[in-house]
């Protein structure tokens, strides 16, 4: 680390809780002092423990796994335990992700959001028979399940929605973490669905046709998920599927 | 299941196509329009050529306006049929332009950004670009040097040009950017994508200078003509020998 004197780093965080009435929306200041190698997880740890025990956010895993951490950093939507402080001015702005239900400052309700799109989308396996489950696995090749293991990276920590203009306009629209759970399953061929199937599923606005390419999730996906090549290949697939059934 | 009833059925997926090659054509033809128009900076003989070749003047030895009116009216449907599907994508409820506006605003994204210019200019061209084509429908035969020339100059058509210049060459330009990074296929996608947005401003700064400098050779032409205004340009093969 440099000699250079620790630098005063100034968070202003949006605090509410909406089951609170006394709890007006604003923004509160804390001033900490950086100390080498902080990340955010770390920094609003310090807060809590050290400024106000009030203040609300949510962490499990602190190395980018469980998605829960994701907040709007300065405008971006991002992991606060893989964003580094030594990487942001002095003045940082903590926003919960919009798009989401609101639990308490920086708290946000992504799971029931996922759940609702797991669910509309059908994203899980769906087998032709029940597996037996004292036989071997049928093989599958490894670039196959490399491909299908990449899409799998997925945390589901919102930021594509968050990230993404025609979600936060359209509240019905999947997002990118929709279409990239259609990709995944399409190409599994332990999947039994085909094209019409996964057209029913995504095959409107609400779908990959109401995707407007500007590419936010693709920018802030904290997993650097190949969203922008997998929707675009969702989208060719599904107008092969509407034009030629 | 899902029940018959919530199937998307084919339209969601045509409409979308329609959407992309209506954009497609209409934003390759701007380009092709301005290289056409663009020839009156070869000269006055040059863009007369030009004007004459799409009236079919040297396939038959005499030109047919109504060619180009049938054009005219086949970009109007085009265009008409994109403003419509375009539409769908508008922010239409006030709590969607504030959200839009608000995310743009934080998120800070170039992408995010270009699109909001596009709905801006898209909104634009809604009210000026039929002008210009009703007017090219309806009188095909008075696209020449000195009647062009007329038409932005004496016409006070000028304004019109000088700022439907700017909502198509952005709108077009970042259009068919859109177009490659919605349905392209790349082995690189980054580095792809990073080459389409140079080339797209590329694009749009060579066409917007284009316009402009051509736009400056038909008022300079409409002043001096301006004495004259209305009367046609004389292609030096029908001048008369003295």
């Amino acid at each position: 680390m440099s000699s250079n004197a620790a630098r005063t780093l100034t968070f202003n965080v949006f605090r509410h809780n909406p089951r609170d009435s006394a709890t007006p929306p604003r923004v509160v200041a804390y001033s900490l002092e950086e100390t080498p190698g902080m990340t955010l997880f770390i920094a609003l740890t310090r807060i809590r423990e050290t400024l106000d025990p009030s203040l609300s956010f949510d962490f499990v895993c602190r190395a980018g796994v469980c998605g829960s951490c994701a907040m709007v950093v300065n405008g971006r939507p991002g992991l606060a335990c893989r964003t580094l402080t030594a990487q942001l001015p002095a003045e940082i702005r903590l926003f919960p992700l919009p798009g989401f239900e609101l639990i308490a400052d920086l708290s946000v309700n992504t799971g029931k959001w996922m759940r609702g799109m797991s669910e509309r989308l059908q994203a899980w396996l769906h087998m032709q028979e029940e597996p037996d489950v004292d036989a071997l696995e049928a093989r599958m090749e490894p670039a196959m399940a490399e491909a299908i293991y990449e899409l799998d990276r997925c945390i589901e920590c919102g930021c594509c929605i968050s990230g993404c203009g025609t979600a936060q306009m359209r509240t019905d629209f999947v997002g990118a973490v929709g279409m990239n759970k259609i990709a995944r399953f399409r190409l599994d061929p332990r999947d039994a669905r085909d094209d019409a199937d996964f057209f029913d599923l995504v095959g409107d606005d609400t779908g990959v046709f109401g995707c407007m390419s500007l590419l936010g999730c693709h920018d802030v996906c904290p997993k650097q998920l190949p969203l922008q090549t997998q929707i675009a290949y969702l989208r060719r697939g599904m107008a092969r599927q509407g034009l030629l059934g | 299941m899902i029940p018959a009833s919530e199937k998307p059925g084919p339209w969601p997926a045509r409409l979308d196509l329609l959407q992309s090659v209506s954009g497609l054509f209409l934003g390759l033809f701007m380009w092709l329009h301005m290289l056409f128009v663009s020839s009156i900076l070869l000269g006055e003989e040059a863009m007369w050529t030009v004007a004459r070749f799409f009236e079919g003047y040297f396939f038959f030895g005499y030109g047919l306006p109504w060619l180009v009116s049938l054009f005219v009216a086949g970009v109007f449907g085009l265009f008409v049929l994109h403003a419509w599907l375009a539409l769908r994508k508008f922010p239409a409820q006030w709590r969607q332009h504030r959200v839009y506006w608000t995310h743009m605003r934080s998120l800070r994204h170039e992408d995010t950004t270009l699109w909001f210019v596009q709905v801006i200019t898209g909104f634009g061209m809604f009210f000026l670009a039929p002008v210009h084509l009703y007017l090219m429908m309806t009188h095909p035969e008075l696209i020449g040097p000195y009647e062009s020339a007329d038409r932005v100059w004496s016409g006070m058509m000028w304004p019109l040009y000088l700022v439907l210049l700017f909502l198509v060459e952005l709108h077009g330009g970042i259009g068919l950017y859109r177009l490659a990074v919605k349905w392209g296929n790349f082995s690189d996608p980054a580095s792809a994508r990073r080459k389409l947005k140079r080339l797209k401003w590329a694009f749009t700064v060579f066409f917007l200078a284009l316009g402009l400098v051509t736009l400056a050779a038909y008022i300079k032409l409409g002043i001096e003509h301006a004495p004259h205004v209305g009367e046609p340009y004389m292609p030096l093969s029908s001048r008369a020998a003295p």
